[in-house]
């Protein structure tokens, strides 16, 4: 296995008395697919989060390439430059147009010039195909339009790895093929890849390994095949059974 | 149209506490009777005063005509006063509300005690507070006195007004900022705060009316404000029925006029969302 991108080691998340994660560890390798599925509240969420530290662990290590995300000192807004991150809700900002929205972050962050940043926005507009959106506002486009504006956004950062949260649990059926379509293209270029999500097709086509977390651990995981088709533990089958 | 109750005359008090998706989400459509009463009530109240306004003075020049042209020269003083007053309070509403948000403790802490105490006091004991226990000490004229006093009190309101604002602005929209790597002061500026614009300023619209009432209070501290100059000629010609009168139309002119002010642009905000086109 190539070198790894994402190193996780015994992480550990409470709320209250909630305990969301219970000691997980997971390194992922640059260039990898990786589909995290569960049932709701197993922390998979949690454990995504945690990667850009929108979720602070009680304990336990994250690293980013070679910066520990965990650690007080870690210049956080660095890495999160490097790490792009989907929303199942979007999150469009609403009151800037389409082309706003994705040319904003490196404008702002990294001080580059609008002419570049703008160039780019309609460059990334082209690649999920929304060309003609460019001065649409968020409140004007679908479901599924939105979140491809929001995955532009984050290429927009020319990011390492991608964070995808449920990216089409809030979207109607019609519209979810279009934001995996995207997806694929993504993992197809070699972009790092950590999505939470229940699509199987995208985890056939596209993921290299699938884990199945359940209540704050990670109980299995293997390649998409072996999961889907033959999983070993029972946890897992009942699971499967389920969303199959 | 004026649809919406909350800013209709007669209400244009104000909001304590915000819902956005009631306040937006109004069209056309929604008219209910209420709605269109209150509109209805408006126009004959607005135009009613107007009307008495002009008539009393065409049917008795004496007193009327004496008073309107002695009474207006307050009009200077009460729009002094809730201008600067308005100006400050925003200035310190803003801070103290960010104050309010804020993550560290002793900021959280002070901002959240300004609003409690101020809160807690009546405008009008704040006001002989700043006038007559500390005016002396800070050298304070009747003025300057007024304008503290109602920038403080209105502040606290204010702060209020923009911390519901920007906790209205859904928690995901800071998170995205964050994700994509700008700071928080960065994600303020540049996402919440646009946003909190739009949703606060109907409110703060109505905190400008109801301070424009409360400016009358500065008469008390020898300010020669509207309510002020009627006394004055009341009490020399005894017209006492006649100036509070003319006062009470021209105060209501004014509230009636900005709280359609207000109306409107909320209505602005809705259709047009903003900044769309």
């Amino acid at each position: 296995m190539a070198e790894s991108i994402i190193r996780i080691k015994q992480a550990k998340k409470s709320f209250g008395h909630v305990q969301a994660l219970r000691g997980v560890d997971l390194e992922v390798a640059r260039g990898e697919v990786i589909l995290i599925v569960g049932p709701s509240g197993s922390g998979k969420s949690t454990l995504l989060r945690s990667v850009n530290r929108l979720e602070t662990l009680t304990s336990g290590e994250v690293w980013v390439e070679d910066d520990c995300v965990t650690s007080p000192h870690a210049d956080i807004r660095k890495i999160r430059e490097e790490v792009g991150m989907v929303f199942q809700s979007f999150n469009l900002f609403p009151h800037l147009s389409v082309t706003e929205n994705i040319a904003l972050a490196p404008t702002v962050v990294r001080k580059e010039k609008p002419a570049v940043t703008y160039q780019r926005a309609q460059a990334l507009l082209e690649r999920v195909g929304l060309s003609d959106k460019a001065h649409a506002y968020p409140d004007q486009l679908s479901g599924g339009q939105q979140q491809r504006v929001a995955i532009a956004r984050a290429l927009a950062m020319q990011p390492k790895i991608m964070l995808f949260d449920e990216p089409t649990s809030a979207l109607d059926p019609e519209m979810i093929k279009e934001v995996l379509d995207v997806m694929l293209d993504l993992a197809k270029d070699g972009m790092t890849m950590l999505v939470v999500s229940h699509e199987m097709g995208f985890a056939r086509a596209a993921a290299d390994r699938v884990i199945f977390m359940d209540e704050g651990v990670v109980v299995e995981e293997g390649a998409p095949n072996v999961i889907f088709s033959n999983p070993k533990e029972e946890r897992t089958q009942r699971f499967l059974e389920h969303i199959l | 149209m004026n649809t919406n109750p909350k800013t209709a005359p007669g209400v244009a008090g104000r909001i304590p506490a915000l819902a956005p998706e009631t306040v937006l989400h109004l069209n056309e459509s929604s008219l209910i009777p209420g709605d269109r009463e209150t509109l209805a009530a408006w126009k004959i109240a607005f135009f009613g005063a107007i009307a008495l306004l002009v008539a009393l003075p065409i049917y008795r020049p004496h007193p009327f005509l004496e008073i309107l042209s002695f009474v207006p020269d307050g009009l200077t003083a009460t729009f002094t006063v809730t201008v600067a007053s308005v100006c400050c309070a925003l200035v310190l509403g803003l801070l103290a509300g960010l104050g309010r948000i804020a993550r560290t403790t002793i900021i959280n802490r002070i901002a959240t005690v300004y609003v409690e105490v101020v809160r807690g006091i009546p405008l009008l004991v704040q006001l002989f507070y700043i006038y007559y226990a500390l005016g002396p000490l800070l050298h304070l004229n009747g003025l300057m006195s007024a304008i503290a006093a109602l920038s403080i009190c209105y502040g606290a309101y204010l702060a209020e007004i923009f911390r519901a604002g920007i906790q209205s602005i859904a928690k995901g929209q800071m998170e995205a900022a964050l994700a994509l790597g700008m700071s928080r002061t960065q994600a303020l500026w540049k996402i919440i705060l646009p946003q909190t614009v739009k949703v606060v300023l109907p409110p703060i619209g109505n905190e400008f009316i109801a301070l424009l009432k409360d400016s009358s209070l500065v008469s008390i501290l020898a300010v020669s404000d509207l309510l002020r100059r009627g006394r004055e000629f009341a009490s020399t010609t005894f017209n006492y029925l006649e100036a509070y009168t003319v006062v009470a139309l021209i105060y209501l002119i004014m509230t009636l006029f900005f709280s359609r002010l207000v109306g409107l642009m909320e209505e602005r905000l809705r259709t047009h969302g903003g900044k769309h086109h």
